[in-house]
């Protein structure tokens, strides 16, 4: 298995990762030696075998449908880096 | 009725399947304490849960839970013992944690049905697919700023319930019916408040179209966030036109996520990198499977109050009433209330439904009034169907005091008392105002004694006109057969 | 006066500080010192002298009336970096982060403060905790104050092992009592192997997650990392505790740890699982885990041999379960809420930016890997097939746990390196591969420093147990302790 450029340019733009075509090649042969790596599992017999879905035993907690929190804007924007009457801002998008 | 587009190469169908989205009622968010209460100033119902604050953790509303069972239960659906939060994967403006909490493979609810009661009387089923729970987003706002896109997170975390149709829809007007079913479902159900204008329920519409007698499913699009009943509607009927005239002129369909256009009515393309979609859905780590037993879906079941399907058979087969009739009263919840109260204990279900259905109705409509917002209350709907059946006052009296009800809001004892409406039933009165008719008019007495029955209807008009319409017409007309002989 | 303050332990400290030979503030002082004066290790990327003197006069008010919190009362710690801290900058070693100060304390680290521990400053880390050698953070790489005697890397600068890299290079310095870590595959084991000081990573569950920078979260936990075993039982019993803003915080009593302190390991049933070894592994730790296995024996232990027989696959399933967790983690550093930003023509050019510039290369490696493996058409083979390889390896050890108490293995496969020694992932990758194994399980796991390399290096035994059963690990660490006789030397950079 190999991946070509075209794939990490896919995987880079779902991940948002900004990755100059000079690199491409660099690191489809670092993600090829990972996955060479992990390559080997296909040894393993999993047929009947469940996902692990969590590694505790527990079953899941449940909140009372209280509300005890937010309303603590300040809290919310102290580190946003573009702020702006109380919202969030991004570069505009166009739909 | 078969909905049909009748293109150059021959007739095609329509195929529709639905996913509606729709807002739990809760007082707080899915997965954090923030509320869920609709407007607020910008980013106040937020919690640091919400926005996504690094180490932040998501511990689910018991609540939300509670009720997408409850609407499971609603649309008769396999409800899941076992089920999955999933996180699905993707960078936008208003998904603080660039990913959606939603569910995949393992949704708490499963199949179901759903009941169309159509327009001719006849029912359609459509299928259910599933149901689940997953998180809202924020609010982008384009238009305040040149540069800018300004970010609300106040519905972010919000729990929705994704419900999904089979492809089993055929025409716009199933489609249509579809939703307003739904809404009448979760609103009998309290899981959601339906409210399509402030968002509270929203439509994802897919649609592909077949040539008539083919059974195969074509490629789709799907139509994002379509806000009411008629814009449902109008984009089926836009973007399946659309496609017959692709396909005809020898284009082929691209499955796409297409925006309706209300006031061009048409669909468009949203501009998107479709190759980009890639959701990479995987259980999300930060919680644990929903997991509860048999008992608990039964003790809510056992709170389900009765829905619009089992109402209208119970009033089809307990007051008599036409699939019609009976469906139009229980489209809500409080239309049904409304209705049994009119009918209280003894009184005439039919005069009842025709009151509720053809006065109340249409008075509230002329007022943009809802039915909790109704000026006559059941209960005084109720004395005034009491006044007809005892001959207090005539109905058509009756209509007239309804009218000066809708108008004070007093009871309608009141109003005929005050306006002396009281139907006349002593027969000494009564004779009078006939006599006096009879002996006023010899020349229609010598018509009608020459053989012009007809003419007896202008002397229950005569004696009806002396007696301001308060003589009660059943003894009027028996005295005067009586008198003209 | 400094000197002999920093050389205490925790339990001596507490007994000190109960018996009025020092205040707070003077135990504070003497380390606030240290960190100081030991500042060409780069174990802190922030220091808080302040705040920690602040905490140590509190400290010392409560002791004069007599409302003293517990045995951390006064106890300067460090922090690591990934723990969100109320006020304080809090970067998880990236630059994403930078600047970055929470509205909000950590569960774990506010559980430490309510106990009356004093904080220094935010330990060093690879980058979200990713990496095992402190190389990957943004803000320099920490310094092992250790240095071979002999060999190819005598004298050289070597790495204190990873994530939690600063924490374990400031305990072993003496420049706190004992430091926090997290522990996704190893990154508290493994760097306390190499840094010759004790590292328990806790049941999965035990210490809540809350306020922790996310990196794989089924399976970060935290845990403390001390200079004794006796330290970590006292030093967990403040971290630790159910959580109800974690779902995956465990509903269990905290025990008191330190009461494992003195048991032994009489009766106990150890097993050593013969899958733990690595190719290339120096005979001197294969020796090491025989001695290990010796000591128990001789302290009345029965010695067992038995089979894990998925370990050499729990590498590889870390690989693919780890990186897909933290691609899907690491997508809200996005530029705008908090963090980095780096501007773009579009909304996508500003995320692909930023997260270009805040990520390093290690962390961006991890991304996009986890981003293939969960993608379509992938997700089958890589994932779903992981996962359940995981749900092998744990029921392996659930099976033999059903025959023994603890689990015997060495706890990395080398001593310390020097650094920029390891140039491929994969090969940095199998640091882990003893300590991977446990954490895909969620089961707690301690390393306890043994003996020395042939070059002079600490080495770790690793000792693993049931879930919660952390009295029992405590039990057959002390054990380990007492018949290693480790020392850990004085280093000079700590001595102010």
């Amino acid at each position: 298995m190999s991946l070509d450029r075209e794939t990490v340019r896919r995987i880079a733009y779902l991940a948002r990762i900004k990755v100059e075509d000079e690199r491409l090649d660099q690191i489809a042969g670092e993600l090829d030696g990972i996955l060479g790596f992990v390559e080997q599992l296909s040894e393993v017999d999993t047929d009947g075998v469940e996902a692990m879905t969590s590694v505790t035993e527990l079953t899941m907690p449940l909140r009372a449908d209280v509300i005890n929190d937010g309303d603590c804007r300040d809290k919310v924007l102290a580190n946003a880096t573009d702020p702006f009457d109380g919202f969030y801002t991004v570069p505009k998008v166009v739909e | 009725m078969t909905y049909r587009i009748v293109g150059e190469t021959g007739e095609w169908e329509v195929v529709i399947g639905l996913e509606v989205h729709a807002q739990v009622v809760s007082n707080s968010k899915l997965f954090s304490g923030a509320s869920t209460e609709f407007g607020g100033a910008p980013n106040t119902h937020v919690s640091l849960v919400d926005a996504a604050m690094p180490g932040m953790l998501p511990v689910v509303n018991e609540k939300c839970i509670e009720q997408a069972v409850r609407t499971g239960l609603g649309l008769k659906a396999k409800i899941n013992n076992y089920s999955v939060f999933a996180r699905k994967n993707y960078f936008y403006a208003d998904l603080p944690q660039s990913y959606q909490i939603s569910q995949f493979d393992k949704p708490i609810v499963g199949a179901g049905v759903v009941i169309l009661d159509m327009p001719d009387g006849t029912t359609r089923e459509i299928g259910i697919e599933r149901l689940h729970l997953e998180q809202d987003a924020g609010k982008s706002m384009h238009d305040q700023d040149p540069k800018r896109t300004f970010v609300d997170l106040n519905r972010s975390g919000v729990a929705l319930m994704e419900i999904v149709s089979d492809p089993d829809m055929r025409s716009p007007e199933e489609a249509g019916i579809y939703v307003r079913k739904i809404r009448s479902i979760v609103r009998y159900l309290e899981t959601c408040d339906g409210n399509m204008e402030q968002g509270s329920m929203r439509a994802d519409v897919n649609v592909s179209v077949r040539k008539v007698g083919s059974t195969e499913l074509n490629t789709r699009c799907e139509i994002k966030n379509v806000n009411s009943v008629r814009f449902v509607m109008q984009a089926i009927e836009a973007e399946a036109q659309r496609q017959v005239e692709l396909v005809e002129s020898g284009g082929e369909v691209e499955q796409q996520t297409r925006q309706f256009d209300p006031s061009k009515g048409e669909t468009k393309a949203m501009r998107s990198k479709e190759f980009a979609h890639d959701y990479r859905y995987f259980p999300d780590p930060d919680l644990l499977p929903i997991e509860f037993s048999e008992e608990y879906v039964e003790a809510i079941k056992a709170t389900l109050p009765e829905l619009p399907d089992e109402k209208k058979q119970r009033y089809m087969s307990e007051y008599g009433l036409s699939a019609y009739d009976a469906g139009v009263l229980v489209v809500d919840r409080e239309t049904g209330h409304y209705y049994e109260a009119v009918l209280g204990k003894n009184r005439d279900p039919k005069l009842a439904a025709n009151w509720v259905i053809s006065n109340l109705f249409g008075a509230l409509k002329a007022e943009s009034k809802s039915i909790e917002e109704s000026p006559v209350s059941a209960e005084q709907l109720g004395q005034l169907l009491d006044l007809i059946a005892d001959d207090t006052i005539s109905g058509k009296i009756a209509k007239d005091v309804f009218e000066k009800m809708i108008a004070s809001g007093d009871d309608p004892a009141v109003i005929v008392e005050k306006e002396g409406l009281k139907q006349i039933t002593d027969t000494g009165a009564i004779e009078a105002a006939v006599d006096d008719v009879i002996a006023n008019s010899p020349e229609q007495v010598a018509q009608f004694q020459g053989g012009n029955e007809k003419i007896a209807g202008w002397f229950v008009g005569q004696i009806m006109k002396a007696t301001q319409g308060k003589a009660n017409p059943g003894m009027v007309n028996k005295m005067l057969k009586e008198k003209l002989g | 006066m400094s000197k002999t303050l920093t050389n205490l332990t925790i339990a001596e400290a507490r007994d000190g500080l109960a018996a009025k030979e020092f205040s707070a503030v003077e135990l504070t002082e003497a380390h606030n010192d240290a960190v100081v004066a030991a500042r060409d290790l780069n174990a802190f990327v922030s220091e808080t002298p302040g705040l920690a003197l602040d905490a140590a006069k509190a400290s010392d008010v409560r002791r004069a009336s007599g409302d003293v919190l517990g045995s951390m009362d006064g106890v300067p710690i460090a922090m690591k970096d990934l723990f969100c801290t109320e006020g304080v900058q809090s970067t998880a070693g990236s630059h994403m982060l930078e600047g970055f100060v929470p509205a909000y304390e950590s569960t774990v680290s506010k559980n430490l403060k309510d106990a009356g521990s004093v904080m220094l400053g935010k330990a060093n880390m690879d980058e979200f905790a990713m990496g095992s050698s402190t190389e990957n953070s943004y803000y320099g790489n920490t310094i092992n104050p250790w240095k071979a005697s002999s060999g190819p890397d005598a004298g050289s600068d070597l790495v204190p092992g990873g994530s939690s890299g600063g924490s374990a290079s400031a305990v072993a310095t003496r420049l706190c009592l004992g430091a926090t870590g997290t522990d996704t595959g190893g990154s508290i084991r493994q760097p306390a192997s190499f840094s010759g000081i004790v590292g328990l990573k806790p049941t999965y569950g035990r210490c809540s997650r809350w306020g922790i920078v996310a990196f794989a979260s089924s399976l970060d936990q935290a845990g403390p990392m001390t200079r004794t075993v006796r330290d970590s039982a006292i030093m967990l019993g403040s971290m630790a505790g159910h959580d109800p803003k974690d779902s995956t915080s465990a509903p269990v009593e905290t025990p008191n740890f330190e009461s494992a302190m003195g048991l032994g390991v009489k009766g106990l049933r150890i097993g050593i699982p013969k899958e733990y070894t690595a190719e290339g592994m120096p005979q001197e730790i294969s020796d090491l885990w025989q001695l290990g296995a010796d000591w128990l024996r001789e302290a009345g232990a029965e010695i067992v041999d038995v089979s894990l027989p998925h370990t050499k696959y729990a590498l590889p399933t870390y690989y693919i379960v780890a990186p897909a967790e933290a691609s899907s983690n690491l997508a809200r550093y996005d530029g705008v809420r908090y963090g980095l930003r780096v501007e773009g023509d579009s909304l996508d050019d500003m995320y692909m930016n930023t997260r270009a510039a805040g990520f390093g290369e290690e962390v961006q490696r991890r991304i996009l890997i986890g981003t293939y493996v969960l993608s379509a058409g992938y997700y089958d083979a890589y994932y779903v097939k992981a996962q359940q390889v995981r749900t092998r390896i744990a029921g392996d050890f659930k099976s033999v746990f059903e025959d023994v108490d603890v689990l015997l293995a060495p706890t990395a496969p080398s001593p310390a390196f020097a650094m920029n020694a390891q140039l491929d992932p994969v090969s940095m990758y199998l640091n882990d591969i003893f300590t991977v194994p446990a954490s895909l399980a969620g089961l707690p796991g301690i390393s306890v420093p043994a003996g020395l390399s042939e070059h002079g290096l600490p080495l770790g035994l690793q000792l693993i147990a049931k879930p919660f059963d952390e009295l029992t690990l405590l039990r057959a660490a002390e054990t380990i302790e007492q018949s290693a006789g480790f020392e850990l030397p004085v280093f000079s950079g700590g001595e102010g």
